[in-house]
């Protein structure tokens, strides 16, 4: 029971981890909380879908439920909705920023940008859930008493080598070190000749792309619903905080907090009580550390 | 200075932080190449506003500023960093979260080519910052740090280097260290702006000086005049270091 519940709670968190880097990296880069962030999950659920309209999701191959079309339709997915979650920013959060706006301000556009994102969602697609495909899989036994999909096992070894190339992205490239200049002190990385514009944009592509990931990922198992990233959204800023803002280390290992804590509870408490999961654990966390887990406080911050 | 151009000139400069309200009334200043140029004046002359507006961190909202003779006024300071100029800011002047070798390539972040280069140089200037180089920046001393503001703002090889109090809460031996630093640089062809409220001792290593007050330009001279100064001894060289 614990084991499958562990197995279950590293699946999911593993999901909202990847979904979460892009809520963590805002909140440090551009200090407002993105409500909205959770719809560009499922935006780039049913982007993916819109693709596989095309292509279809393909043969199933090496026992899982789908093809190399899913795979395709999923990154291209991932691309439109990084591009997505700029196109809005140029929209609608770099206007505030740009009138000096408060940074309540941008949590509470953020709030109703949300809104519009998801019922533009049931508008085009519909209130029931969508499936990229309806074959069905039988859960391996991997060890004694624990099942998982081979789905599962896919999307989980997909996320760790997606968030490896990013931690290596972030430590060495010229690109990686100036976004971590800029999360620690926009005027001093723009007297260093960083464009923090360019380093916006970054966020939002790499953030954006993230989140459809974790939507796609989220619609193959079990399935695509426009609720999918709402959902989700307590969770995404769980592990955000949880993990310690703007590391991404961080928010992968607050997601796997978040996931187990959620998936370990249900053995005991009812299920109910699943959603308030992530804040018992965040306010522990944040009783002990306030800056997060892996968090590192900026000197000057109050 | 002679009739050729300078490297840098600012010619009745107005910005400040809110539009309508400049903090810099008609500020004229300009620095030769191998100069070093110091700024004084009291707290709240707009001294530090002055340099910021230069970098283009604070709106212009009249008068010139041009580079080698190049109009700079306006441009985002990426842009003003890429013409060829170095700033370190007063304070927060270092990425404490990222190690000392990462702030230096964040400095030469426009650099395409010779990052490398530029990096064992900037070692081989400052060798304390070489032993540390994989360790975070934050470990550093105030006066380590300084070093690596500096370091830093060096690696794109500018023209001219802007240093905002580049010795506050330093000790005097470190603030010696740090102008006589300014003074080789003029030498080597960086030339030198800088805010300072050590200003005898910063005078002692310029060649020129300014005095501001109330963000207008008030006394202007060689350094060497403005030390004998009665008036600008009076206010500002008297025996007590002015407070930060």
């Amino acid at each position: 029971m614990i084991g499958q519940a562990l197995t279950d709670g590293v699946l999911t968190g593993a999901v909202i981890g990847l979904g979460a880097i892009g809520v963590s990296f805002t909140m440090q880069i551009m200090r407002f909380a993105n409500f909205s962030h959770a719809e560009l999950l499922t935006w780039g659920g049913y982007l993916a879908l819109l693709i596989v309209g095309f292509i279809g999701a393909g043969a199933p191959t090496a026992g899982l439920s789908f093809g190399w079309q899913l795979l395709a339709a999923a990154l291209l997915a991932a691309a439109l909705t990084g591009l997505l979650a700029w196109m809005i920013d140029r929209l609608v959060f770099r206007r505030l920023r740009g009138s000096g706006a408060h940074h309540l301000t941008l949590v509470f556009a953020s709030f109703g940008l949300g809104l519009v994102m998801r019922h533009l969602v049931v508008l085009l697609w519909g209130h029931e859930s969508r499936f990229y495909t309806r074959e069905l899989q039988i859960a391996n036994e991997v060890l004694p008493g624990i099942r998982v999909l081979p789905d599962q096992i896919f999307i989980l070894l997909l996320t760790l080598l997606i968030v490896a190339a990013l931690h290596l992205f972030l430590t060495y490239s010229r690109t990686g070190i100036a976004m971590r200049a800029a999360a620690e002190s926009p005027g001093l990385s723009q007297a260093c000749g960083i464009d923090v514009e360019r380093v916006i944009r970054n966020t939002w592509l790499i953030g954006g792309g993230l989140a459809a990931l974790a939507g796609v990922f989220t619609g193959l198992t079990p399935q695509l619903n426009p609720e999918n990233g709402a959902s989700l959204l307590l969770a995404l800023f769980s592990a955000a905080i949880l993990g310690g803002i703007g590391s991404l280390p961080g928010a992968v290992v607050g997601g796997l907090f978040v996931g187990i804590a959620e998936n370990v509870m249900l053995l005991v408490v009812s299920p109910g009580f699943k959603q308030a999961m992530p804040f018992m654990l965040l306010l522990l966390v944040l009783v002990l550390r306030p800056q997060g887990l892996f968090g590192e406080r900026r000197e000057g911050d109050r | 200075m002679s009739g050729a151009t300078p490297l840098l000139q600012v010619d009745g400069l107005f910005a400040g932080y809110v539009r309508g309200l400049p903090i810099v009334q008609g500020v004229s200043v300009e620095v030769a190449a191998h100069e070093v140029v110091t700024i004084i004046g009291p707290n709240g002359a707009g001294k530090s506003t002055l340099l910021k507006a230069v970098i283009g961190l604070v709106p212009v909202e009249g008068g010139r500023i041009a580079l080698a003779g190049r109009d700079i006024t306006g441009l985002p300071s990426h842009q003003v960093i890429a013409a060829g100029v170095g700033y370190v800011p007063q304070t927060a002047n270092v990425f404490t979260t990222l190690t000392i070798g990462e702030n230096l390539v964040a400095g030469g972040h426009l650099l395409r080519a010779k990052l490398a280069e530029r990096l064992e140089r900037a070692y081989a200037m400052f060798p304390v910052l070489a032993d540390k180089r994989r360790e975070r920046a934050r470990t550093l001393s105030g006066g380590q740090r300084q070093m690596l503001a500096i370091a830093r703002a060096l690696m794109t090889d500018p023209a001219l280097i802007v240093l905002d109090e580049p010795t506050a809460g330093l000790s005097p031996l470190l603030a010696n260290e740090v102008f006589a630093r300014a003074r080789a640089l003029a030498e080597g062809g960086v030339a030198v702006l800088m805010v300072e409220q050590n200003a005898k001792a910063a005078l002692r290593q310029s060649d020129r000086g300014y005095v501001l007050a109330e963000g207008r330009n008030r006394i202007t001279g060689r350094a060497a005049d403005l030390l004998d100064n009665a008036e600008v001894a009076a206010a500002f060289l008297g025996g007590k270091r002015q407070a930060a």
